[in-house]
């Protein structure tokens, strides 16, 4: 099976606004995919289609080899998910919620060795435990005194200890303090190793950039771009930063975007195509130093957020679901 | 482009003159915005129901005669005592005021409390009130903006019966004393629940404290009314709804009655306040303890869930049950030597069928009431899946391999389950009390535990009504499921007197249960509505397979 998960052209309405207008996202099996996008592109409109708990009004799903919609609760056993706002039963304790998520999943990790042999349910446990002490997280307090982050956590422990062969993340870290994010990324490099899928819906890039196999970027309801980051970095211009021996006509600087001269310090951004005349240019004016770099994923975004049509953006009235 | 916003230079405010009340006026109004259809529906209800109500018996008892037979039963007859209270006067005021008094009291305290709770715990536990408690809102201002809008709905409802009720062409006097009845009743409960949102650190506890404290008020005045001249006929006095009799509108006022409602009114908010000032945000009476580190092997799956969520719930309620059906049965014995003894009103004993037959009358109706109050508990406790799944704690649950039908039917199972151990408890303990007052504890246990069980099917309904609501129409399933309740009442405890047409009585489901314990037992009806609950559980179900979650 290659894909994980496989929509083309998928649609939602919410009556009057429009949530998804034909996105395509494609998960391959065993790698970590970041899903991006600004607030109310549709990511968790998108992460609730793939759990079947909205109807779908157009287009293909695919989870997993089954539909998201008939084979919910078999294809549920197969994943584990990690919602964007966490709530908890506020009676329960942390433990408790983290073993019930667990059997909720018709894992065997929490059957206390009835389905699973002895040795096995012994592991499954020190697993939870290595866990908890990783996140440092109190599992005997009650949900109601838990913080936003410690609620994350209790999810993202129960996803992490689950044998699922998906996790499902939808921005997993936005409660978590730097330390904790940290132990995030170690945990899903770990799974990302052991040859678990992870979809992981995010608008911070450095969690992208550091985890993500492939990137999807949506907007408005629909895939902007998806690819490596290597094949986005390829579309897009290159950094350069220069400090020059002598002067320069910025007019002269073919394939050359925002170009920044000041004195001999020159900065600007270059088509990959055009990389080659632009150093030659620059060779023939003379250069002291010189650093040209990828444009992270911020500038990526902020180029596909900025260079369309964001009054367009703006009229649109987007729910959050 | 990213168009760039103007630059607001921070300001310095005077700090000085906040004091623990400073934006008190900004959240009432934020409440009233908040409940702008909730709130002139509950004023609507009790305003409505009761001029109604009274409309109709003026015209229907026009003439003494008219009235005597109501007379007659309302002074003998003790399931009338027990649900509607003492009779004080054969005008048609007094008759209004005997049958709507102590009910529109009773619906005036509960808005007050689903009011006061909802804008105190119920934002306390929601977060929203951090939110608002960081802005420049004083210590007391929540709270006391809580009680301002509960006061104020309660003198607008007071304002409008004084109006309406004349206009009606009852004598103004006993009017405003009704209408003042009813307010300050519901003012009484505003201070109640306001202190009981301070006890708990959850708003469904602290709605459940009042809803119970109203609960022991209903059944104290409804024993000390029934029970006779030898029986606790004391118990009236002691708590608010009984106070509505002792004001005895239209038949000589006693206004200094008042006073008892506005002391408990004015007591609770103090306490309350008191309370406010001395906890921390967030906090209960009792600070949480820490729980299990890890989950019970019992602790799994839905059923288990939706077990462990609402058994907290169903204790304290069947606990409820128990005492007061237990005082309620002893009561019965009473009714029994009344009419014994009253010569004056044997006549109109034996037109209802002498004493065992009173006796048994009266207990039809303590198990009616049971099974009424039962759905109540019932469509609360459905209602459970509406608010997991409003708060997001039902996606967990749906995420993992549980399907939505077993989900829904798990809270469904509770709530017909812990409606079921409600009826039995009614009836045990109804029979243990009369059965060991009067002797015969075994006969009366069984006989009693049976009449109880045959409220189940018609509370179902309700119940049933509420799940379909839930799974085809989510946004107006509490409406709905209240609405069913509700309707319930009116027809079952008021319908008769008001001479509504059989076939208006007809849609409530209680109007079908055979009158036990006395009456002929048919199972015909018991079955038809089973088979209708189970339908409409089932309708509900598959409804909420096909939607959307969230």
């Amino acid at each position: 099976m290659a894909n994980a998960i496989e929509t083309r052209g998928l649609r939602k309405r919410y009556g009057q606004a429009t949530a998804l207008d034909g996105l395509d996202l494609t998960v391959r099996t065993g790698e970590v995919h970041a899903f991006l996008g600004p607030n109310g592109a549709g990511k968790t409109t998108t992460i609730r289609i793939l759990l079947g708990l909205l109807h779908k009004d157009g287009g293909e799903v695919s989870l997993l080899g089954g539909d998201p919609w008939r084979d919910a609760t078999t294809l549920h056993g197969r994943l584990a998910y990690v919602p964007g706002d966490v709530t908890l039963w506020p009676s329960l304790t942390g433990g408790e919620i983290i073993d019930l998520l667990a059997r909720l999943r018709g894992d065997g990790s929490a059957r206390h060795g009835s389905a699973k042999h002895g040795a096995s349910a012994q592991a499954d446990r020190q697993r939870r435990q290595e866990l908890i002490e990783r996140f440092e997280l109190d599992p005997s307090k009650k949900a109601r005194a838990y913080s936003k982050g410690n609620r994350q956590k209790v999810a993202l422990i129960a996803a992490l200890a689950s044998d699922a062969e998906l996790l499902v993340l939808d921005e997993p870290t936005s409660g978590l303090d730097p330390l904790m994010e940290a132990a995030f990324r170690d945990s899903v490099a770990a799974e990302r190793r052991g040859g678990r899928t992870v979809l992981l819906s995010s608008h911070i890039l450095a969690e992208a950039e550091a985890l993500a196999d492939r990137v999807t970027i949506i907007r408005a309801g629909r895939t902007v771009e998806t690819g490596t980051l290597a094949e986005l970095r390829h579309l897009t211009r290159t950094t350069v930063d220069a400090e020059l021996a002598g002067p320069l006509d910025p007019a002269r600087l073919p394939g050359a975007h925002d170009v920044a001269l000041d004195g001999t310090r020159l900065r600007c951004e270059v088509d990959n195509a055009s990389l080659n005349a632009v150093l030659l240019r620059l060779a023939s004016v003379g250069v002291r130093t010189l650093t040209c770099r990828p444009p992270t994923l911020e500038e990526l975004f902020l180029r596909q957020y900025s260079d369309q049509d964001r009054a367009a953006e703006r009229q649109r009235v987007l729910p959050t679901p | 482009m990213i168009t760039s916003l103007g630059v607001r230079a921070p300001k310095r405010r005077d700090s000085s003159g906040g004091g623990p009340l400073t934006g008190t006026r900004a959240l009432v109004r934020l409440a009233l915005r908040r409940d702008r259809v909730m709130l002139p529906a509950w004023v609507y209800v009790v305003v409505g129901g009761v001029a109604a109500n009274a409309y109709t018996f003026a015209k229907l008892y026009k003439t003494a005669s008219s009235r005597a037979a109501l007379v007659a039963s309302g002074e003998s007859n003790p399931a009338l005592l027990f649900l509607y209270g003492r009779l004080n006067g054969d005008s048609v005021g007094a008759l209004t005021a005997w049958r709507y008094g102590v009910w529109g009291a009773l619906f005036a305290a509960l808005m007050s409390v689903f009011l006061v709770v909802r804008h105190t715990r119920g934002e306390e536990e929601t977060g929203r009130l951090e939110l608002i408690g960081s802005a420049r809102v004083g210590r007391q201002a929540p709270l006391a903006s809580a009680i301002v809008v509960a006061a104020e709905a309660n003198v607008i409802l007071t304002a409008l019966l004084c109006i309406a009720l004349p206009v009606l062409g009852l004598p103004a006097a006993g009017s405003a004393a009704l209408a003042l009845a009813i307010g300050t009743c519901g003012l009484a409960f505003t201070g109640v629940s306001a202190v009981t949102a301070q006890l708990t650190g959850g708003a469904r506890a602290a709605r459940g404290l009042a809803i119970g404290a109203l609960g022991v008020a209903f059944l104290a005045r409804a024993v000390g009314d029934a029970a006779g001249a030898g029986g606790p006929s004391w118990l009236t006095w002691v708590l608010p709804l009984g106070w509505t009799e002792t004001l005895r509108p239209f038949a000589g006022e006693r206004w200094w009655v008042l006073a008892l409602p506005l002391a408990l009114f004015a007591g609770g908010g103090w306490l309350s306040v008191t309370l406010a000032a001395r906890r921390d945000h967030g906090a209960g009476l009792f600070p949480d303890r820490p729980g299990r580190p890890a989950a019970s092997a019992a602790l799994r799956g839905p059923f288990a869930l939706a077990w462990r969520l609402q058994w907290p719930a169903l204790a304290g309620w069947a606990a409820g049950y128990a005492v007061m059906f237990a005082v309620c049965g002893a009561a019965a014995k009473g009714i029994g030597q009344l009419a014994a003894t009253s010569g004056a009103l044997t006549k109109e004993f034996t037109r209802i069928g002498g004493q065992s037959a009173i006796v048994n009358a009266y207990l039809a109706a303590l198990m009616l009431l049971g099974g009424l109050v039962a759905a109540a508990y019932g469509v609360s406790t459905v209602l459970r899946l509406h608010a997991e799944e409003t708060a997001g704690t039902a996606d967990p649950v749906l995420a993992g391999s549980a399907g939505r039908a077993r989900w829904g039917l798990s809270h469904l199972a509770v709530a017909l389950a812990g409606t079921a151990l409600l009826l039995a408890v009614a009836g045990l303990a109804t029979g243990l009390g009369y059965g060991l007052a009067v002797g015969g504890a075994g006969t009366e246990t069984g006989r009693l535990l049976g009449a109880g069980l045959a409220q189940l099917p018609a509370a179902a309904v309700i119940i049933g009504v509420a799940a379909l609501a839930f799974g085809a129409r989510p946004g107006a399933c509490v409406a709905v499921g209240w609405t069913a309740v509700g309707l319930a009442v009116l027809l079952n405890i008021f319908g008769q007197a008001l001479q509504l047409s059989p076939w208006v009585l007809d849609v409530s489901p209680f109007t079908h249960v055979p009158k036990l314990p006395g009456g002929p037992v048919t199972a015909t009806p018991l079955l038809a509505l089973s088979v209708i609950a189970v339908a409409l559980c089932a309708a509900g179900l598959a409804a909420l397979r096909r939607r959307d979650i969230g």
